[in-house]
């Protein structure tokens, strides 16, 4: 069964490198060929899955063993491949994702003429990301993220003619960038610490107490978590995600909504013992998690552009995974049902934003949209329960994972768990608020488009199908998992399961949950349902203006990043030109007026050059009495 | 007598040579102070080779001499070689090397 | 022969006093002459009077060699080659590098100073002498060493020897690369330089001198240069025909102008006292 692992990343690694160098002749049936190799990848995952379902809990981890990839004296790389419950989950969401959105592709790109292309980044993708949840050691693991992060620059800049896409790939790329130096500066650290980097040898050290110092810990820790902040848009790395939505939708659904984003989750979750043994990064963790979910959610609320609210959504979401990855055992489990259920019904809003972008002609403005829903009811519907799903509407995906972590967080204890789960509760009230506000903006309402103009229609059948499944996963999977907290014995070997002792019953904490989704839904529409929304965006308040410009985040890092740096470059190039330029130049110049000088020795005239022989000569013999008389 | 006194005598010979070297022109003068100056040389190899009582010093000498004499072929034939071209004798003449 | 074993004789020492100054004196004359076959002789002179020394020295086979190879062969060459360059022997001994000369004699005295308190500063009391070393003969011992422990020097300068040979020949042998010009071309070549387009006049024109080393005079009187050969000219060997002589020349028309005044009868007589004063100055 085991042998059956390698092929799950082989397939779409054989799409890609067919679709990339296939040439033209590939171009009317590479997006065939590309759907076809991630259904392929999500069949084996299956088989896999009902495998490993067929075995008894503490047997159901599969490993396999490539080769050795650089043995080097103590350093040792593997290709070898780990798959269990965690990666497994990962892997049947990736596969199983990522075909749903090949095949919305195959109707979205229809008129693409770089279709072809497309489809190869997109397997190109789908194999680093299965590599990236299926290494079973931390450098391995570096290469998957490297490549999800190389497929996510290919597919945000795949409008290249456009310059807004081309920069905010060259943004991504960037940002992510300094995420990456946190992973690689993290594997290095514990090279040198445990002497290994496959993942049970360190966890297992990492448990042991007292194997490496704490501080040594917590330093890797940190540096992982840098990482994940970057992979996943968490602050203080967050200005690139609402830039990435430049990128085809598609892109946005798969790589920057329902996967890669998802990755730093996975990252710290996968580290769990090595959090768990460093409480003071695991405090870092809970804090950039709460803080990012406020932080996504205040800017979802202010923005007009449909993928870049769901993006600022996105973004919050992941805060609560996060902040779940980080209050340890009694919240990995949750985080990954949260990432779970999160693919599914984001997954679904995205394309139900695609299929609208699709019907009104590439129009993203929301103040352009209204009263839509007669005219794309399937959209409308799917994108509906995904909606239902996300603000965590009793019954749905979304409450279920969502209710859980407000509970852990509370769960957290002291005046720590009330602060967290405060900030959750009012997560949970915005996100209601924001998601509403975008329901109403888009489906419901007047008109505030031009009928001559825009003939809004429903998407082809190929883009529909998967927002249907999607929509079906939005609304069933959370309660699916939570039949007797089955999702939480699934991972139980992986992640240590640990309940928290809430200070308030799960009651109550669900009640304070839904009052406060009550509150955020009646406020969207008091605001936005009652009132005629104005075409043009009003000026609005301080707050509101700062959240457009997604809190000041670019210009924070203008002024103290870019401003800095260039400050600092600055007076580094001044530094090099008069200290390292001058004391070289100055070496040269005094060399060369030395040399100007010895030039004079050489007079042309034999006697000159004679008398200085005889002159060595006599130093010489002065050398020789005179250590001869020491 | 002291042994010693023929090394003096060598090493002034071989001073003379030197300074004889440096002051005159004439190439053939010039080399004729190089002689005088191996000739002291091997005035000392004698005197060293009965102070200790072996012949090897002589050897030395012996060879000294020979060499002197192939060195001598050669240069006196340079020197006809560049007085045929140039017309003197002179050392200071001959700069070519110089930039 | 085994007077040499050890401590030398008072003989020696007496010897070696006389001889030395002699040595340095030569050294001295070799650097000093303005003329390159004077310091090629005082060089000969050195050179034997260390044959002397090697001889005393129990180097006998070594002694032999420096005077018939050093000062017979060596210095012969030296002389052979002044003479074939010989015509800048005169040396200007004015120096022409700036501070050459000071230089050179502040080198060599604190060279000479450094080597020879060196040698002081060496425990050299006693000769170990060499007659145990030359007990089968000097020439014998040599001999010996050279072809048992020194046989590979040996063939290497023998191989440098034939090498230095072969290399003087290269250096001086001259290939002549054009054919040798006709007369007529040379005779055209004058002409086209425009310099000296007649023979060079002869020397000795009044015939008084059959020497080559006297110029001929012009019509003026004064001596001309140019009918003297060129290696004379070089070398300042011409004769020096004197005010005097041009004197005496200018008395001797006086007289025959005189004979001529007094008549035919005694015109016989002149060419007998005509002849007279060329004998007369032959003798000075």
């Amino acid at each position: 069964m085991e042998n059956l692992i390698a092929l799950l990343i082989a397939a779409p690694l054989v799409g890609a490198a067919l679709l990339l160098c296939g040439g033209k002749r590939l171009d009317r049936t590479g997006h065939w060929i590309g759907t076809l190799l991630a259904v392929a990848s999500f069949a084996v995952a299956a088989v896999l899955f009902t495998d490993m379902l067929g075995r008894a809990t503490d047997d159901r981890a599969l490993h396999q063993h490539l080769f050795t990839w650089i043995p080097v004296g103590g350093f040792h790389a593997d290709i070898a491949f780990q798959l269990d419950q965690l990666s497994m989950t990962f892997v049947l969401l990736i596969t199983g994702v990522g075909s749903l959105i090949h095949l919305y592709s195959v109707g979205y790109m229809a008129h693409d003429e770089r279709r072809r292309r497309f489809f190869g980044y997109l397997n190109l993708f789908l194999a680093a990301m299965l590599l990236l949840v299926l290494a079973d050691n931390y450098l391995l693991l570096y290469v998957g993220w490297e490549g999800v992060g190389l497929a996510s620059y290919l597919l945000i800049g795949f409008w290249q003619h456009k310059p807004s896409a081309a920069t905010a790939a060259k943004k991504a790329f960037l940002v992510n960038r300094v995420g990456d130096v946190g992973l690689s500066i993290a594997i290095m650290l514990l090279f040198t610490t445990f002497g290994t980097f496959a993942f049970a040898p360190v966890l297992d050290a990492a448990g042991t107490a007292g194997s490496a110092g704490e501080g040594k810990v917590t330093a890797i820790a940190l540096m992982l978590l840098l990482a994940a902040c970057g992979k996943s848009a968490q602050v203080p790395l967050q200005s690139w995600l609402g830039d990435a939505m430049e990128g085809p939708t598609p892109v946005s659904a798969l790589i920057h909504a329902a996967t890669m984003v998802t990755a730093g989750v996975y990252l710290i979750t996968r580290s769990g013992a090595l959090f768990d043994a460093a409480p003071a990064a695991q405090t870092a963790v809970v804090a950039v998690g709460a803080v990012t979910l406020l932080f996504g959610a205040i800017v979802g609320c202010a923005k007009d552009d449909i993928k870049k609210a769901l993006a600022g959504s996105t973004m919050s979401q992941i805060g609560y995974m996060i902040m779940a990855a980080g209050l340890g055992p009694i919240g990995y489990a949750f985080a990954i049902m949260h990432l779970v259920t999160h693919g599914f019904f984001k997954a679904g809003l995205f394309l139900g934003a695609g299929s609208v972008m699709h019907g009104m002609n590439d129009e993203v403005d929301m103040r352009r949209y209204g009263g839509l829903r007669k005219h794309m009811p399937v959209t409308f519907i799917t994108f509906g329960l995904g909606y239902l799903a996300i603000i965590g509407f009793p019954g749905l995906s979304g409450f279920f994972s969502k209710d859980k972590i407000i509970e852990a967080a509370f769960a957290k204890g002291g005046t720590e768990g009330l602060i967290l789960g405060g900030a959750a509760l009012l997560g949970a009230a915005i996100t209601a608020f924001y998601m509403t506000r975008v329901m109403l903006m888009t489906f419901f309402g007047e008109k505030r488009w031009d009928p001559d103009e825009v003939h809004p229609h429903e998407s082809p059948k190929t883009m529909t199908i998967p927002m249907i499944v999607l929509a079906f996963g939005s609304v069933f999977a959370g309660g699916l998992f939570s039949i007797n907290e089955a999702f939480v014995h699934w991972l139980e070997p992986v992640t240590s399961l640990a309940h928290g002792h809430p200070p308030f019953g799960a009651t109550v904490t669900t009640a304070a949950t839904v009052v406060v989704l009550l509150i955020g839904v009646a406020t969207a529409w008091l605001m936005y349902g009652r009132r005629p929304v104005p075409a043009t965006a009003p000026r609005g308040s301080v707050l509101t203006r700062a959240a457009r410009r997604d809190l000041l985040q670019d210009d924070f890092n203008h002024v103290v990043l870019v401003r800095g740096g260039t400050h600092l470059t600055d007076t580094l190039v001044r530094l090099d030109h008069t200290l390292v330029d001058g004391a070289v130049t100055g070496t040269a110049v005094t060399m060369g007026g030395l040399s100007g000088l010895l030039r004079r020795l050489q007079n042309g005239f034999v006697r000159s050059y004679a008398a200085q022989m005889v002159g060595g000569a006599a130093v010489l013999v002065a050398v020789t009495l005179l250590m001869r008389g020491v | 007598m002291n042994p010693v006194y023929y090394l003096y005598l060598a090493a002034l010979l071989f001073t003379i040579g030197a300074a004889g070297v440096l002051i005159r022109r004439n190439a053939i003068v010039v080399f004729m102070c190089i002689e005088l100056m191996l000739n002291a040389c091997n005035l000392a190899f004698v005197t060293f080779s009965r102070l200790h009582g072996n012949l090897d010093g002589q050897i030395i000498a012996f060879f000294t001499m020979v060499v002197a004499a192939a060195e001598v072929v050669v240069g006196l034939a340079i020197i006809v070689t560049i007085f045929r071209t140039r017309h003197t004798a002179s050392v200071d003449d001959a700069s070519l090397m110089k930039l | 022969m085994n007077s040499l074993a050890a401590a030398a004789s008072t003989g020696e020492a007496v010897q070696f006093w006389i001889l030395g100054t002699v040595a340095v004196v030569g050294a001295l004359c070799t650097i000093l002459m303005k003329r390159a076959v004077h310091s090629a002789l005082s060089l000969a002179g050195t050179m034997i009077v260390l044959a002397v020394f090697y001889l005393a020295n129990g180097a006998y086979f070594l002694g032999v060699v420096q005077i018939v190879v050093y000062t017979g062969a060596i210095m012969m060459l030296f002389l052979f080659v002044v003479m074939l360059v010989g015509v800048t022997a005169a040396d200007s001994l004015k120096e022409t590098l700036k501070g050459q000369r000071w230089l050179a004699a502040g080198l060599g005295v604190g060279f000479g100073i450094l080597l020879i308190a060196g040698i002081g500063n060496a425990s050299l009391k006693e000769f170990n002498g060499l007659g145990d070393a030359n007990a089968g003969g000097n020439v014998q011992g040599l001999a010996a060493l050279i072809f048992t422990k020194y046989v590979f020097a040996f063939e290497v300068t023998g191989a440098l020897l034939i090498t230095a040979a072969v290399g003087a020949m290269v250096l001086t042998h001259r290939e002549r690369t054009e054919r040798t010009p006709s007369q007529r071309e040379q005779s055209l070549a004058r002409i086209k330089d425009g310099k000296q387009v007649t023979p060079l006049p002869a020397p000795g024109v009044y015939a008084r001198h059959n020497a080559v080393d006297i110029p001929g005079l012009l019509p003026d009187g004064t001596p001309s240069e140019l009918t003297v050969n060129p290696t004379l000219r070089e070398r300042g060997q011409i004769r020096d025909v004197s005010q005097e002589a041009l004197a005496e020349l200018k008395a001797l028309e006086q007289r025959s102008q005189e004979w001529l005044g007094r008549g035919g009868s005694e015109s016989p007589a002149a060419p007998t006292t005509t002849p007279a004063a060329p004998k007369e100055e032959a003798g000075k």
